[in-house]
């Protein structure tokens, strides 16, 4: 029987994959856009397996506005992302320096 | 073990070895195409969590558009693959004992042991509904004003997508139709006061 603690370990072991991939490719604009992607999903399982074991819908209409959210989320990072590269020619994240910060 | 449970291992060792091949594929591409098969694997995964609905959306939605759109940009943009894997040797160490820590971490804190739970019945066909009866009587009763909002927020998304994109041209003639519309006939014709006849004295 597939228990609680299997999803939760499942949710984590995606949400540290995805942590990992931001730290090691410092350079690739989409990675870090996908690496975002699969942390809301891993988020996302978690909401699915609670509200299926505590048998809430909550959890499950929570999980349809993150994928809302992360879908405008998505198309916006991308059209950033196209304008970036039309003005500067690179999505290298070391070079996007214009504010300074 | 159970069908299910063999079922379960099947898609979330699929699932991750998939995410590992996102952050770790030297080619784009081939990365967005990985992103693809762990989206479907975890798809797999809700329909064994009785979520049928949000499995197909996230099929629909993802998959059908954002990594559509993932896809489109990849390929439309020249990415030199040698400069964005700069520092990928230099990071590995850093990010691989970040994440190992991040998930011990995490595991000790939720206490996996105390999760060792079966599963209650599905909430859905306990109630005599189906999953996105269920779902949706809770989304549009309790969660009405949040879901209306979500549509405002797509609304406003796709307008700043367009509007980001959206590029003037110099050089390039073209209509201004609110200029067109608001123009009136005294901007087009002048009315200028002359005499009809002139004196014989004046011709040259």
């Amino acid at each position: 029987m597939i228990s609680l603690a299997h999803y939760i370990v499942f949710g984590t072991v995606l949400f540290c994959i995805s942590v990992a991939g931001i730290f090691i490719n410092r350079k690739n604009v989409i990675v870090l856009l996908m690496a975002i992607e699969l942390m809301l999903l891993a988020v996302n399982t978690n909401f699915i397996a609670f509200s299926r074991f505590i048998g809430d819908p909550a959890g499950q209409v929570f999980v349809f506005f993150i994928m809302t959210v992360a879908a405008a989320e998505s198309a916006i990072g991308l059209a950033i992302l196209t304008l970036l590269f039309r003005n500067r020619r690179t999505i290298n994240v070391a070079e996007l320096d214009d504010l300074r910060g | 073990m159970s069908i299910e449970l063999l079922a379960f291992y099947l898609f979330a060792s699929v699932a991750v070895v998939a995410a590992l091949g996102v952050i770790s594929l030297r080619n784009s591409v081939h990365a967005v195409l990985s992103l693809v098969l762990t989206f479907f694997s975890i798809a797999c995964v809700w329909l064994l969590l009785d979520a049928e609905f949000l499995a197909l959306a996230l099929v629909v939605v993802y998959v059908g558009a954002v990594m559509v759109l993932f896809l489109f940009v990849v390929m439309m943009l020249d990415i030199k693959v040698a400069a964005t894997r700069e520092g990928f040797i230099r990071f590995l160490p850093v990010g691989i004992v970040v994440a190992v820590v991040m998930l011990l971490e995490m595991l000790a804190l939720i206490g996996v042991r105390a999760m060792r739970v079966a599963a209650p019945s599905d909430p859905a066909t306990a109630h005599g509904m189906a999953n996105i009866q269920w779902l949706g009587q809770a989304l549009y009763t309790r969660f009405l004003l949040p879901f209306e909002v979500a549509a405002l927020i797509l609304t406003v998304g796709l307008v700043a997508a367009v509007a980001l994109t959206l590029r003037r041209r110099e050089g390039v003639r073209h209509q201004d139709a609110a200029r067109q519309s608001q123009a009136q006939a005294r901007d087009r014709v002048r009315l200028v006061s002359m005499p009809a006849e002139r004196n014989e004295e004046s011709r040259p």
